[in-house]
């Protein structure tokens, strides 16, 4: 039997794109990258990133003060759009706020605030400054933590922290959680910010690219990094429920290496064949899949070997990381949410920036924008230490008086 | 649903090295000495892997593998949870301080150590799973996060989880900043399906207003206090006693976690 569905009540978006799921929308619609040359910090590297305008100016005050960090304005910024927190407000009024779970997906969370502390080490002991605060910022519980304290919830909550798939595993998650009782409904969501790590981590593994990143491109090569905050409200979907439902999700775990991808994508397709099982939707069924598609030579190709055993060559299939850069930890949340925009607005995205599509790969890859109507659609998310998550979104095929077909601005 | 069986345990920290070395002195009938840890091995890691490996991977791999091997069930088909605080804080150190250094030379390997899932990494290479894996993170509350989403998992899957928590002090200048006394991993198999041969038998369930078990042993009550990984000793302490009774686990600021344990 399938599992019982989830409904996403609510959700809210911020990315290079802009704050707010309509900047996410216009740009996918329009075709507009949000990345551009390498200007975070003092960062001398030949890269582009996906960067969110404005945080380096926005600080946290009054009782959120300690948790000032980038990691936390952008969490900050992202609950503040698309009337979130008044969507929680309902839900807390309805379930009562210790019933209400928060699971939030980072991987470097607010380590940006250590790296600074090291800069200020002083001279001759070797202590960090006294505003350093390891607890609010950098843990990896912080930006879960802060997000329940702005939220006023104060329901089982934990940061999932797997890297690349933290905030799709949110879901799986929040699943769990609701099913054992431990709440009645749940904000996910995923925020990871752009530090030095990151940036000099990549690089150093040689999978940034010099130029914007073209996934599944013949020249693709490397990633771009990027920085995203995205939040859903999930609560047990209603009989006949038009809302766009979480059908099924799958996690799976390479067993293979740390950073590279098993070349066959065995355990993606693990991942993808279970989001199907639990839901009972036969591959055929599937309108889009939203890849995971970091343009890195090795990911792409295991991802797509992966995508053609279980849905064959046709299945329409695209990356977004064109217009975002890779999130990471935010990854997850961020391609979740495009999913219900391409659901609700009949869109089906095309690969931004790829111009030559890899003849080796056989996906069916979409490279401009379509206007479809999609009922079932998947995201994928991976990460380091092989940690695998697919999540399938689907809504009910009629749809709603006046809703939007995707014509024109929403 | 709410019950779980405990199949078997893993256990590394100062003066509790291994499972059933401890249960003497969880069960109160020896007192508690601090003795420094012995060099913990991971075993099961291949040896080009155990090369390049951290103490906070060698420690989480270690009590996972004795729970397994105690057990003696192929760990290939168990799915995983790994609990943290502060994840491989060695590693994040190392990455910090090469980011204030000329051209910031930040090693390739420590930044794929640098994740908060790498033991759960490692732990699936050395075992061959490819079953679902979480690796979560709740501050203080992390081993009480952990055991309910372990239950949640085990419920879900109807099948066995692993979990693993862990957390060990932070090097300087890290640690005037987050206190962690003493390493401590611990490892519980998880069994839904209750069989007869277990260790014990848990139910959980909110602690409401109660305030958190404390130990009566000074040593052991400083080590729970002083790393999240060890707010699991009144759970074990209830475990080797062998005796049916209800422990309360803190799990957040105000909140705790009930379990009733019965052998």
């Amino acid at each position: 039997m399938a599992i019982k569905p989830l409904a996403m009540a609510a959700c809210t978006l911020t990315n290079a794109l802009g704050p707010g799921l309509q900047a996410s929308l216009r740009a996918l619609r329009r075709g507009e990258s949000g990345l551009r040359p390498c200007d975070f910090e003092d960062a001398d590297l030949k890269t582009w990133i996906g960067r969110v305008a404005g945080l380096e100016e926005e600080p946290l005050h009054g009782e959120f003060a300690p948790f000032d960090c980038r990691n936390n304005r952008l969490a900050r910024l992202g609950l503040e759009q698309d009337e979130f927190g008044a969507a929680v407000r309902i839900a807390r009024n309805r379930y009562g706020a210790d019933r209400i779970g928060v699971f939030v997906g980072t991987s470097t969370s607010g380590i940006g605030a250590t790296e600074h502390a090291y800069r200020q080490r002083d001279l001759v002991t070797g202590s960090v400054p006294a505003t350093f605060d390891y607890q609010h910022t950098h843990n990896v519980f912080s930006v879960t933590d802060f997000t329940r304290r702005w939220l006023g919830l104060t329901g089982a909550a934990f940061a999932i922290s797997t890297a690349c798939s933290s905030s799709a595993k949110a879901f799986a998650a929040a699943w769990r959680q609701m099913r054992a009782g431990f709440c009645d409904a749940a904000v996910v969501g995923g925020v990871d910010s752009l530090c030095l790590t990151t940036l000099y981590g990549f690089n150093a593994l040689g999978l940034t690219s010099p130029r914007p990143c073209r996934p599944w491109d013949l020249e693709r090569d490397g990633l771009s990094v990027g920085e995203a905050a995205g939040f859903a409200l999930l609560e047990w979907a209603e009989p006949g429920d038009e809302r766009v439902l979480l059908l099924g999700y799958g996690e799976s775990s390479d067993a293979y290496h740390m950073t590279a991808a098993h070349p066959e994508g065995v355990g993606a397709a693990l991942a993808m064949q279970q989001a199907l099982t639990r839901a009972e939707v036969p591959p055929e069924q599937v309108d889009y899949i939203n890849l995971h598609g970091t343009a890195t030579p090795l990911n792409d190709a295991a991802e797509d070997r992966a995508v053609v055993r279980v849905f064959g060559p046709d299945t329409p299939c695209s990356s977004t990381k064109g217009w975002t850069g890779h999130t990471l930890g935010a990854a997850g949340v961020t391609e979740a949410i495009f999913v219900r925009l391409c659901l609700e607005h009949s869109l089906i995205p095309g690969t931004l920036n790829t111009r030559q599509r890899d003849p080796k790969l056989g996906a069916g890859i979409v490279l401009e924008n379509r206007e479809r109507r999609l009922r079932l659609a998947l995201s994928n998310s991976f990460g380091f230490g092989g940690s695998n998550c697919s999540l399938l979104f689907g809504r009910s095929p009629s749809p709603r008086v006046g809703e939007s077909r995707g014509e024109g601005e929403p | 649903m709410n019950l779980l069986a405990v199949e078997a345990v893993g256990l590394m920290a100062p003066g509790l090295v291994g499972w059933t070395a401890s249960q003497a002195v969880l069960a109160g009938q020896r007192s508690y000495v601090v003795e420094p840890m012995p060099a913990t091995m991971a075993t099961l890691l291949p040896a080009n892997e155990r090369r390049r490996i951290t103490a906070t991977i060698k420690l989480a791999l270690q009590v996972a593998q004795e729970a397994m091997t105690q057990a003696d069930l192929d760990a290939g088909t168990v799915p995983t949870i790994f609990a943290s605080s502060g994840g491989d804080s060695e590693v994040l150190d190392k990455i910090c301080t090469a980011l204030t250094q000329p051209d910031r030379p930040v090693s390739p390997t420590h930044f794929h150590q640098s994740v908060h899932n790498t033991p759960a990494g490692y732990w699936a290479i050395a075992t061959g799973c490819m079953g679902p894996s979480l690796s979560l993170a709740a501050y203080d509350s992390s081993f009480a996060a952990g055991l309910r989403e372990a239950a949640a998992l085990a419920w879900a899957e109807q099948a066995r989880v692993l979990l693993v928590a862990y957390d060990l002090p932070l090097p300087a200048p890290m640690a005037g900043r987050r206190k962690i006394v003493a390493p401590f991993g611990v490892a519980l198999l998880l069994n839904p399906a209750l069989p007869v041969n277990r260790l014990a038998l848990l139910r959980l369930a909110s602690g409401g207003d109660e305030p958190a078990d404390r130990l009566d042993d000074a040593g052991l009550e400083r080590l729970r206090a002083g790393n999240p990984a060890a707010r699991s000793l009144p759970l074990l302490c209830a475990m080797a006693r062998r005796a049916a009774t209800r422990v309360i686990l803190s799990a957040g600021d105000n909140a705790t976690l009930s379990v009733e344990v019965a052998p």
